[in-house]
Parts: C-alpha cells; sequence; structure tokens
C-alpha cells in the first residue's frame, strides 16, 4: 500500500496500487461554471432555474424511461466492491467519493428516495437520500471527477457503466441551469465558428498553406494539405488541435504523406473542422447530433465518397458507434468502404499493400511504448476482426519503429487507463486532479522505462496527447515525450522522390 | 475580477483572461505578467507582439509551430524552438503568452 503522501515520486510504485483512503481529500472541487451565454447556446437554461429540484427529478424520471440502460445501471447494482479500485481518479486521489459505485451512489441514493418504492417509504433502510443543494454541489464535483473512460464498467459483473450515470448527472445538471464551462463554451464554439478552437477558416488555410512549406522544406516534395474542394473522394474529420496544438500537429503532417503516397485525393472541410464530438461528454444526445450532421453536411456539400477519421479517441466512439444513427443514412457514400473510417485503418491498409516506403531507423532515437486511447479501446472498433482497435495501431508503431515494449497488461487495451484529463476534464481549473489521475498511467510508464528504457508513448487521441504533454513534466519526461502514431509514421516514410542523407552520400562519393 | 492599471480598471475571466480585448495595453500586459509571476524581456515582448500582429490578421492565436517559426525567423534558432518558448512562458507560449497579449484563451483539447 502506498502511504498517502503526496509526493509523487513517492508514489512511484505498482501502477495499481490501492492508496490509503482520505476521505474528503476531493471535496469542493468544483470546475467553473458555465456563463449564461454559453448555456443558452446550447439550448440550457443560463443560470440555476428556481424550480430546479421539481426540473431535476422530472429529468431524472426521462432520462430512466428512455435509456433502459441508465435505469438497470441504477437498480442492478450489488455492491460487490469489484469496482472500488479501478479508477485512476480513485487511485490517484484516495477520495473514497472516487470509487466507482460511490461516484454512481451519489445520483443512485436520490433515484431510490423518489422513483422505488423502499426508498419511498424507508429511505434510511436503503441508503436513499433526499435532493438538496448539497447533494447538488456534490454532484457538480463529483461527476466532474470521472473521465467517462469506463475502465471500471470492464470489472462489474454486471457491466454496470458508471460513464452512463455521469453523463446523465450532467444532463441533469444542465438542464437545471449548472453546467460546466470548460465543455459548454467549447460546444458553442462548434456551433458558431466549426470547432472546438473557434479556428476560422481564414487562419485554417493560412496554417494548412504553413505546414505544406513545412513539409516541403523538410523533404524538398511538395505535399498538398487540402481544405474544402469539392470533388475530392476522401473527407478527412480530424480533432481541431491537431491544426494547432503540439505532437497533434506531426500527427497531421504524418495523415498528409500517407495521403500523398497513396495517391488520394481527399479534402479537409473549414464547415466541419472538428472531429471531437462533446455532446457526448454531457450526455447531451440534441447537441452531440448537432455537431454530427455538420460532419454529414459537409460530406455532401464536398460531395465525397469516404469520411475518414483523425486521432481523436471519443471521436472514434462517436463515429464508429453513433454516426449513423445520428446523422445516417450515409447512402451516399462508397459502401465499398468503411462508414467511417479510421485513418490507421487506412494507413494500415497501405502499409499492408506496400504502398508506403518506410524506414524504420528513423525512429531509431526513440523506444516506444503504446498508450490505448479509453474510448478507442472500450467503445470503439477497427478493422474486420474483434481486437483491431489494439492490433491496427500496434501494426502500424511496430512498421515504422523498431524499438517497442508493451506497459503492464493490466494497463493496456480493455483495461487501459484514463490519461487522466478525458470527458471533458481537460481544463486548467482542474490540473490538480488531472496531474494525480495521470499518477497510474504515468506509473506503469515509469516501470518501462526502468526495465526497457522506454523514452516515448504515442497515443491516438488529442485528449490524452495534451493531457500528458502537460502532466509529464511532472512525473520527469519531457513534455514531448508524448507522440502521434503518425508522427512515428511521417519520420519513417521516404516520399517518392525524396532524397535522403544516404542519397546523398553516395551523390557525394560518385563525385 | 479585474485588473488595475494607472488608475483604471479592467476586467478579466475566472482565469485572468480579459474581457474586452480594446482594454489591452502595453501597462496592462506588464501588469498580466506580473501575476503570473514573470518579467517581460525584450524576447517576451517580440513574442507578445507576434501573437497580437497573428490576432489582428486572423481573429485567433497562431499555432505554436508558426509562432516558433516566426521567432526562428526574428531571433534565430537558439530562441526560435518550443524549450525555449517554455523558459519564456511556464505555462505555455499558446495560453500564458495569450493572456499577457489580451487575446482569449485556445480552447478544445489543446
Amino acid at each position: 500500500m502506498a502511504d498517502g503522501n503526496n509526493d509523487i515520486e513517492q508514489q512511484i510504485r505498482d501502477a495499481l496500487d490501492v492508496p490509503c483512503l482520505k476521505p474528503g481529500a476531493m471535496e469542493g472541487l468544483k470546475p467553473f461554471v458555465a456563463a449564461p451565454e454559453h448555456q443558452e447556446k446550447l439550448g440550457f437554461p443560463g443560470e440555476l432555474v428556481p424550480d430546479w429540484k421539481e426540473k431535476a427529478l422530472a429529468k431524472m424520471k426521462d432520462l430512466a424511461e428512455k435509456n433502459r440502460a441508465f435505469q438497470v445501471y441504477l437498480d442492478a447494482c450489488v455492491k460487490c466492491g469489484a469496482c472500488t479500485d479501478k479508477c485512476h481518479y480513485f487511485l490517484g486521489t484516495g477520495d473514497p467519493k472516487n470509487m466507482p459505485v460511490a461516484r454512481q451512489d451519489l445520483l443512485r441514493s436520490v433515484y431510490r428516495r423518489y422513483f422505488t418504492f423502499a426508498g419511498k417509504y424507508f429511505p434510511w433502510l436503503v441508503g436513499a437520500r433526499d435532493l438538496t443543494e448539497e447533494v447538488l454541489e456534490e454532484w457538480y464535483s463529483y461527476y466532474h471527477q470521472c473521465s467517462e473512460c469506463r475502465r471500471c464498467s470492464v470489472f462489474c459483473p454486471y457491466g454496470i457503466d458508471t460513464a452512463e450515470i455521469t453523463m446523465a448527472a450532467r444532463e441533469i445538471l444542465d438542464h437545471i441551469g449548472v453546467g460546466q464551462k470548460y465543455s459548454n463554451e467549447i460546444i458553442g464554439k462548434v456551433k458558431s465558428v466549426g470547432n472546438n478552437l473557434g479556428l476560422n477558416p481564414k487562419a485554417l488555410r493560412a496554417t494548412l498553406e504553413d505546414l505544406e512549406e513545412d513539409i516541403e522544406d523538410d523533404t524538398g516534395i511538395s505535399v498538398r494539405i487540402p481544405l474544402d474542394e469539392k470533388g475530392a473522394d476522401i473527407l478527412l474529420v480530424t480533432p481541431s488541435a491537431d491544426f494547432f496544438a503540439e505532437p497533434h500537429i506531426d500527427g497531421l503532417i504524418g495523415y498528409a504523406k500517407v495521403f500523398h503516397e497513396t495517391g488520394a485525393s481527399w479534402t479537409l472541410s473549414s464547415y466541419a473542422s472538428e472531429a471531437a464530438n462533446f455532446g457526448l461528454f454531457i450526455g447531451s444526445y440534441e447537441n452531440m447530433r448537432e455537431i454530427a450532421l455538420r460532419i454529414r453536411k459537409a460530406a455532401e456539400d464536398l460531395g465525397v465518397k469516404r469520411i475518414i477519421f483523425g486521432e481523436c479517441g471519443h471521436a472514434w466512439r462517436v463515429a464508429y458507434s453513433f454516426l449513423n444513427t445520428l446523422a445516417g443514412p450515409f447512402d451516399f457514400l462508397d459502401q465499398n468502404y468503411p462508414i467511417p473510417q479510421h485513418i490507421l485503418e487506412y494507413t494500415w491498409d497501405a502499409i499492408q499493400k506496400g504502398q508506403l516506403k518506410l524506414d524504420k531507423s528513423r525512429n531509431d532515437h526513440l523506444t516506444l511504448t503504446y498508450h490505448d486511447s479509453c474510448n478507442v479501446a472500450r467503445a470503439s472498433r477497427m478493422g474486420d476482426m474483434p481486437g483491431g482497435q489494439f492490433e491496427i495501431p500496434r501494426n502500424v508503431i511496430k512498421a515504422v519503429c523498431n524499438n517497442f515494449y508493451e506497459m503492464d497488461r493490466d494497463t493496456i487495451r480493455e483495461s487501459t487507463l484514463c490519461c487522466g484529463g478525458g470527458g471533458g476534464l481537460l481544463t486548467d481549473d482542474l490540473m490538480d486532479l488531472r496531474i494525480k489521475g495521470a499518477s497510474p498511467r504515468m506509473k506503469a510508464l515509469q516501470q518501462v522505462t526502468e526495465d526497457h528504457g522506454v523514452t516515448h508513448m504515442a497515443a491516438i487521441c488529442a485528449i490524452c496527447k495534451t493531457q500528458f504533454s502537460k502532466v509529464m513534466p511532472k512525473y520527469g519526461y519531457d513534455m514531448d515525450s508524448i507522440v502521434s502514431v503518425h508522427q512515428l509514421v511521417s519520420n519513417a516514410i521516404i516520399l517518392t522522390g525524396q532524397e535522403t542523407e544516404e542519397d546523398e552520400q553516395n551523390e557525394e562519393e560518385a563525385a | 475580477m479585474a485588473y488595475e492599471v494607472n488608475g483604471q480598471v479592467v476586467e478579466h475571466d475566472e482565469e485572468g483572461y480579459i474581457v474586452n480585448l480594446s482594454d489591452w495595453s502595453r501597462e496592462l500586459a506588464e501588469e498580466i505578467a506580473k501575476t503570473e509571476n514573470i518579467e517581460m524581456t525584450d524576447e517576451h515582448w517580440e513574442v507578445v507582439n507576434f501573437l497580437r500582429d497573428y490576432y489582428e490578421e486572423y481573429q485567433i492565436a497562431p499555432a505554436v509551430r508558426v509562432l516558433i517559426k516566426a521567432i526562428k525567423k526574428s531571433m534565430g534558432p537558439e530562441k526560435g524552438n518550443n524549450k525555449y518558448m517554455y523558459e519564456l512562458f511556464p505555462y505555455g507560449p499558446a495560453k500564458q503568452a495569450c493572456k499577457i497579449a489580451g487575446l482569449p484563451k485556445p480552447t478544445g483539447c489543446v
């Protein structure tokens, strides 16, 4: 057992060590509340409504009736305890309310009080409690200490998905006027500008032109990153962080090089310049649908035949699992390809067909491991084989790198640990939680650094990449120790016609 | 929530970003920098000025990569790199430098 000391160096032990309980350690943590203007853009009341209690209970009833899974999750828990030590926020903070069952109970106790026979008449017997302002505060705090990563659900014998309960709680809070600033402001930006960043078409175009220039300076080859090109075959929808942040942007360069080498006709869209869909995080079907419909409209307007998604974890969940329901049918696309397709499926296919000239030694300065992003690992698939979402990213990494080692089996694949910043928590006002929540993953990484000299970790999610670049320095790694998978592809690709250092040497010798 | 510069009150949000971008002045930038524990040098100003020029043209802050490329051109490769940008602005050139430059915070997964 860890001794509960906050000193991070002392915490570096086994990634899944159960910490000493610290009741109340994270009590009162409260991310910034959305301003009325952010709320109203999403169709929610601007501030706490006077009849909030009735509204909250009505919404809970509505959700339980519409979403059978939600009701089953509230009813089925037998308090077996299998989930208690499975949440990275519990492992990182020691706060017992961050145990998944305790997090669920914050809402379940109210559900029991108002919607079950026993809870109505004998609340003290069944852990039922009234909905009060204190309960509301607790909901706001602890339902913003869950990244909806679903690791706990893997270990629950009933498959209870805490993420669904967190989403429902946030949906209830939004409907009574208490939204979270980070997520709701961002959703508003997608609606008005087309992406989370607020990057307008002129700025996007300038950024892409700048990147084209960089690639040409670097390789001597002109590689295009097309925007709004009607009649292109493929629409690439990628997180807007790929246009802005490091190491995301290196991944974007990787996609462009792969498309270039495979001779693809592709384009980005300024209207659907965002893969992320934060509607999922706040449990709002309406907002999720509105964002998804932008992708459909862009695909129709541009007349593309295929839609491919870039490296973004929850976007791939929404795309793979819900896109057809939200914005389908996609009968206007080419039915010979997956709808939608993941960029890694595309790249792996190109590698298998021998369409890419790869020099693995160009990544020899790195020793890698791979962080499975939660939404890809536990809520989607890739390719046509079960487990493809685990194998395909690894296959691509191994095709472009010589040095690769896995982290502890209990911390990867379906048991992967969250980066600590997912589900709408990637905001500066939750930095303390983010650092603590990352500790299990960081310990698993430190283990492979010790055992195998791992220097870098690759990921395929914009949130994971940003989160790690911010928190890794707290654990003794440089901020650029997190890399995009397509950044590794980009490093290894030798573009057709590109002169390598070897070529130059040979030329010099010949001369 | 407000900064005070030369007797003037300038409103900012929960995170210290000014609410009305037209309130910005060099004196205010010095004041914001102080609250971030940064002492403004010529190098800091070079970055802040570039951000403001870019914002004027594009209504958004540039990608970190674009910023670094511009600084490389004006100040040379030993300063035009990510590491140096973080030495200048420990909480990141995008967010911290934007705050001092009086620009909105870049949002999203960044």
